[in-house]
């Protein structure tokens, strides 16, 4: 994985500098709360319900053991001794103390890491796919042009102040595990007909109060002209979109509003111009940062098969276990969604033992999933229960990748102060209810999220089953909808009808999962029934 | 008011600057002021007469002029391009790398702040309209 060089280093070690430089004008009371929250933001510091928050960049979710050691440090010396991965692939810390956060990145600085732009309304956190390198279905690896992205973005000089928060996905397979489309800009590497790799550039999706899906903008766009186009596509938008209301200025509502081909075509405009000004780094700048993305020395003539008599371990190896492109490897998801936990929580210690399983079994690297579990990208297969045994101890094992129980919420009104309702106890009481794995897993994949507000962090719009908590008239009120899909198929799901109070969803999404029972055929995911029968007999049961 | 703070040689510019529509009604003007949803450009065509543009910053978080900044910079302009209203200590050295030499803040910067941000990076990523070389040209010599 990437390493900084003198140059990173020195900009990541100013920009301590800098911010302990803006806390002490805060506190001292030289700059007012209106003019430090855009600099606090732009450094991930949020003001929460009790605390400050934290939140810590891990670009495109890729770390080393180091670097994940240290998030346990910072979550033991400077929170409550946990942390909470994101649906960014980022970590969050919940009690911060605003004279601490400098010194919280300074430690970070030490491990090539940083909470640059993890909030603010700027360029974000570049996120990817998790099994980025691993993949067998993979044209070319992401991360590369990922790591391009971030060094390119970070401090942009014109991008810095835009209308809202601008997100930018990169993916490198077909399948999309990182939710592109419903990205500002989602980008995605193929091979086109000539043999050639380069980019298929989407724009104007997002979730939030306005969810939507983004469509194409430019087919073909080579890979060498991607800062330049991207720059072009910020500019616009930076120039054109609303900044009259706060809830509209994403660049959806503008691509929606002008329309695709009509912003395609000023972003084609702007790029004859741009291109001609340098702003592209030559092809060698690349090839120095892809060949920190080589892939690990592999171990050849591995044994490609497990031992499966032990009925535990088989269960977690057949949920959790991807394949790998590797003979002889296997990708390790590991659940951060334990029955009665809080989704993407993890202890330091659980911290810090994913990462002595990374350094001594993985090849030294770890991801963060946007579904706010963990992987081990690179694993050989006959270490896998050796890695069970560990995770089993460390309350690491659940099997629920991907199935009811693994669902992704964000923290909700227990900690956010945007929240109209709660997300967390709402999720461990679904979870609760369909306890039985062996329920599940009959169940099979069903990819359930749950949103405290509109605002949609818990990206209930792309969930099989969504979940948005409102206030109604002072009392938690939840929403269900069906049919949302983050992957290749993207899709919005769809409010069923009138809302629930916290037992009467969880009784409805129960209800609706036994309707997809009844009626899924053979291979059938309750997304494809759904489909294909459509909303009534789910209504008809749960209303009816 | 804070003081004009000027990154130029040359002597302050005198003549007020007018309004973008009446710029574009008057042949002689020497200096214009863009508001922040203005095009910069309609200046374009204009630029060999212009000897200063004065880009208005009506709240910090309002962006647009840091676009309207580089366009003018990128067509050719080596005129005082002044970024006037609310303009925060902090942004200054990103507004400086978008090709503003000059800035008029409502509210006065603490000079010592200014100092201590506009040398904070020995380096920058990405190529913008200064002169400041990206660090992937120094890595690559």
């Amino acid at each position: 994985m990437y390493k900084y060089d003198e140059y990173d280093q020195a900009i990541v070690d100013a920009r301590v500098g800098e911010f302990r430089d803006q806390v002490n004008r805060r506190i001292s009371g030289e700059m007012s709360e209106d003019q430090f929250k855009p600099l606090r933001l732009m450094n991930g510091l949020y003001l929460q319900l009790h605390a400050y928050m934290l939140r810590v960049a891990v670009p495109y979710g890729t770390m080393d053991a180091r670097q994940m050691h240290m998030l346990a440090t910072i979550a033991r010396k400077y929170d409550k001794g946990y942390g909470h991965f994101t649906t960014r692939q980022n970590i969050q810390y919940n009690w911060i103390k605003l004279d601490q956060a400098p010194d919280i990145l300074a430690e970070l600085a030490t491990v090539e890491m940083h909470a640059i732009q993890t909030s603010g309304n700027c360029i974000r956190n570049i996120s990817s796919d998790q099994f980025a390198g691993a993949a067998a279905d993979e044209v070319e690896d992401p991360r590369p042009w990922a790591e391009l992205l971030r060094q390119w973005s970070t401090f942009h000089p014109e991008f810095s102040y835009l209308p809202r928060k601008f997100k930018i996905a990169v993916i490198g397979a077909e399948e999309d595990r990182a939710a592109v489309k419903l990205h500002d800009i989602g980008l995605q590497l193929y091979r086109n007909d000539a043999g050639e790799v380069g980019f298929r550039l989407f724009a104007g999706g997002g979730m939030g109060r306005t969810p939507m899906i983004a469509p194409v903008i430019r087919e073909w766009l080579p890979k060498g002209d991607l800062l330049s186009y991207v720059e072009s596509c910020l500019r616009v938008y930076n120039r054109y979109g609303r900044r009259d209301n706060m809830y509209k200025a994403r660049i959806k509502i503008l691509v929606h509003e002008i329309g695709a081909a009509e912003y395609a075509r000023q972003v084609e405009e702007e790029w004859a111009h741009v291109k001609t000004l340098g702003l592209d780094p030559p092809a060698s700048e690349f090839e120095r940062i892809a060949g920190y993305f080589a892939p690990p020395a592999y171990d050849a003539d591995l044994p490609d098969t497990v031992d499966r008599t032990d009925p535990d371990f088989t269960l977690w190896i057949d949920q959790n276990v991807s394949a790998h492109k590797q003979p002889g490897y296997a990708v390790v998801t590991i659940s951060l969604k334990p029955a009665e936990g809080i989704p993407g929580d993890a202890s330091a210690d659980q911290i810090d033992l994913m990462a002595d399983l990374a350094d001594k079994y993985g090849h030294d690297e770890l991801r963060v999933t946007h579904a706010q579990n963990i992987v081990l990208p690179h694993v050989r297969k006959r270490d896998l229960h050796t890695i069970w045994q560990a995770l089993e101890g460390a309350g690491l094992a659940t099997p629920n990748l991907d199935l009811i129980s693994d669902i992704i919420a964000c923290p909700g009104l227990d900690y956010c102060s945007l929240a109209n309702a709660r997300s967390i106890p709402l999720a461990q009481k679904i979870a609760g209810r369909f306890a039985d794995l062996d329920r599940q897993r009959d169940v099979g994949e069903l990819k359930l999220k749950i949103s405290g507000c509109i605002n949609a962090c818990g990206h209930h719009h792309a969930g099989h089953i969504g979940i948005l908590g409102v206030d109604r008239k002072g009392e938690e009120n939840y929403q269900l909808s069906f049919g949302g899909s983050a992957a290749e198929d993207t899709s919005l799901a769809k409010i069923i009808g009138p809302g629930f109070n916290e037992d009467g969803v969880v009784d409805a999404v129960e209800k609706a999962v036994e309707t997809y029972r009844g009626l899924r055929t053979e291979g059938e995911r309750f997304l494809d029934t759904y489909r294909r029968v459509g909303l009534a007999p789910f209504k008809e049961a749960i209303y009816g | 008011m804070g003081e004009l703070l000027r990154y130029r040689e040359d002597e302050r510019h005198e003549e007020p600057a007018v309004t973008l529509d009446a710029f574009l009604g008057q042949t002689n003007a020497t200096a214009v002021r863009l508001e922040s949803d203005e095009d910069a450009r309609a200046l374009i065509p204009h630029l060999g007469q212009l000897a200063l543009v004065e880009v208005s910053f009506p709240k910090f978080r309002d962006g647009r002029g840091f676009s309207a900044a580089r366009i003018l910079r990128e067509a050719g302009f080596t005129g005082e391009l002044r970024a006037q209203g609310d303009v925060l200590v902090d942004q200054i050295p990103l507004m400086r790398r978008c090709g503003f030499d000059a800035f008029a803040p409502e509210a006065a910067i603490d000079l010592d702040a200014l100092e201590r941000a506009l040398g904070r990076y020995d380096d920058v990523y990405q190529k913008a309209a200064d002169a400041r070389t990206p660090v992937w040209r120094r890595r690559h010599g």
